[in-house]
């Protein structure tokens, strides 16, 4: 019976596992990745909290994490909540609110800086001419992180509002229709109804933004990679800037590890919380 | 019955607004992929005046689209493949087995899946380069498969979980190994899951970038979502021609979407919303 699983874990611990331990192991070695790793101890750890740039990269992360716990659930919500309203439009605006979930983040990018944000050919192009003076978002380091959180937005939340809509439609009709008739209002639904029919996955979706917020890698790196001056820097295009750029494993490394204690605790407060729910049920 | 008259007018503005958010930049870039470079300055948000489809014509050209587009086929192809062979019966012993031992599994399975891909890349990069992977296809859809299977294990197990056991028992009493169990049994009745698993693999691979990236350094090996990456720059200047690419990349995925829709949407929330 172990045969059938087999293949499938082989390769997991081949791709993941190994090379996971590898880098917990070179972050305390100084390390190019080409010549002879050299014991280090805990010096890329004390480099790396010397760097202003790793603080103000965390921060970012946490900025980060702060607002893709708020603004894409509260769209989600909302949005889920309406379309539970309104049957007949359904279909057709799941599917186009899911639509830029399976574009790929590096045209999604592009599109922004191009369509978007751009000075010249951008809707803040057009703004600039019609009376409203906006620079450059991504050219501000002040700013830059929220212009490309608001491109992750746009891509993110029609994801969880159909997520979030495929919960509401597991709680029973009849609690629904009992509350309406009482007169609930849309605000009174949602808060006494809706809100706590979705908890589980409510929850579920609030520790996986965590986890991702910790990560988030792809839309910084194709936008501003980390710019303008580290503005929109996080850990994950850190430590990739120190592995193929500089050419200090050792440093990527440590930042990995930073990265992953976050992911970390978020999956231990998931587990607990959910043995909580256990003891509740039984 | 007046309330339920305002729930319904406040869900369709929210719906009409987010609607047009969620369309807005595809449309500009649809609008903006036929017209020139200069009528995209003078007002990026005007419709086209005229249809100026030599930008698909000369993208396709200027980028060399076709070779990319054949990398991210050959390696989403190669993906799904390793995926449905390795997930499927590995989905199967988890579903059948109890144990403390398969338990452990399910969690080692569960927590590769949040494991940052930072986390293991550095390492996996420079042991490639020494065995000469580094710019192989074959390479890349190897890890997409380390990646991409967890998802595809626990997808499957629910498939699995659904088949009554009745039916191997009776396959068993008739003198059928596990195997032939597993073959003749249980992978025609997880057909349905297979072709979920493949649509969603399919996407991730076709669309993955930070693997692609590291993984594939040469223009006659890079994927189309690399050579988009490569070509263009926050300071590109002909965005006809780059929106033109960008469609000619995506449209591949919107198509199956609009074909397979509902299979795209419960695919990709398994697992996220539970009863």
């Amino acid at each position: 019976m172990w045969l059938f699983a087999l293949p499938a874990l082989l390769i997991n611990v081949c791709i993941i596992l190994i090379p996971a331990v590898l880098t917990f192991t070179a972050a305390f070695f100084m390390w190019d990745g080409v010549g002879t790793p050299v014991w280090a101890g805990l010096a890329n750890f004390h480099n790396m909290f010397d760097d202003p740039v790793f603080w103000s990269a965390l921060t970012n992360n946490f900025i980060w994490t702060a607002i893709f716990l708020t603004v894409p659930v509260c769209i989600a919500l909302l949005m889920a909540a309406a379309l539970l309203m309104a049957p007949e439009a359904r279909i057709v605006v799941q599917s186009i609110i899911f639509l830029p979930r399976i574009i790929a983040v590096a045209v999604t990018g592009r599109i922004f800086q191009g369509m978007i944000f751009s000075p010249a050919t951008g809707v803040v192009a057009w703004l600039n001419e019609h009376g409203f003076s906006i620079s450059d978002p991504l050219a501000d380091p002040d700013r830059s992180l929220y212009a490309v959180a608001a491109v992750d937005i746009w891509h993110w939340w029609g994801f969880l509002a159909v997520v979030f809509l495929a919960a509401m439609r597991q709680i029973s009709i009849d609690q629904i229709e009992a509350a309406r008739l009482d007169g609930a209002g849309f605000f009174a639904l949602f808060r006494y109804v809706l809100l706590p029919g979705i908890r589980p996955t409510l929850t579920l979706m609030l520790i996986l933004t965590v986890i991702w917020s910790f990560q988030v890698f792809e839309f910084i790196f194709i936008v501003t990679r980390g710019g303008p001056a580290y503005g929109s820097e996080v850990l994950a295009t850190l430590a990739y800037r120190h592995a193929f750029f500089e050419g200090d494993v050792g440093q990527a490394a440590a930042a990995a590890c930073v990265m992953s204690l976050f992911g970390l605790c978020a999956t231990a407060a998931y587990l607990w919380l959910q043995r909580g729910d256990d003891a509740r049920s039984t | 019955m007046k309330e339920d008259r305002w729930n319904r007018t406040i869900s369709f503005a929210l719906i009409g607004v987010a609607s047009f958010s969620s369309l807005l930049p595809i449309v500009l870039a649809v609008m903006n992929a036929l017209k020139t470079t200069v009528e995209i300055s003078t007002n990026p948000l005007a419709p086209p005046t005229q249809l100026h489809w030599e930008n698909f014509t000369s993208a396709w050209r200027n980028a060399a689209l076709g070779p990319s587009l054949l990398h991210s086929a050959e390696v989403a192809g190669l993906t799904i493949l390793m995926v449905c062979i390795t997930a499927t019966p590995c989905a199967y012993v988890l579903a059948r087995q109890k144990g403390k031992g398969w338990r452990v599994l399910i969690f080692y399975f569960m927590a590769s899946i949040t494991v940052p891909v930072q986390l293991y890349l550095y390492p996996l990069y420079f042991i490639f380069a020494k065995l000469g992977l580094v710019n192989s296809i074959p390479a890349v859809a190897l890890i997409y498969t380390a990646m991409f299977s967890p998802f595809a294990i626990f997808l499957l197990r629910t498939y699995a979980l659904a088949i009554p056991v009745a039916l191997e028992e009776a396959a068993r009493v008739d003198g059928a190994r596990p195997w032939q169990v597993f073959l003749y049994v249980i992978l025609p009745m997880m057909r349905p899951g297979l072709l979920t698993v493949a649509i969603i693999v399919g996407l991730n691979a076709w669309n993955e970038f930070v693997v692609a990236v590291t993984f594939l350094q040469n223009d006659s090996n890079v994927t189309a979502i690399v050579r988009f990456y490569n070509l263009t720059g926050q300071y590109s200047t002909d965005w006809g021609e780059m929106l033109a690419a960008a469609i000619m990349i995506v449209l591949p995925v919107v198509l199956v979407f609009v074909l397979l829709q509902r299979r795209f949407i419960d695919g990709m929330t398994a697992g996220a919303v539970k009863s």
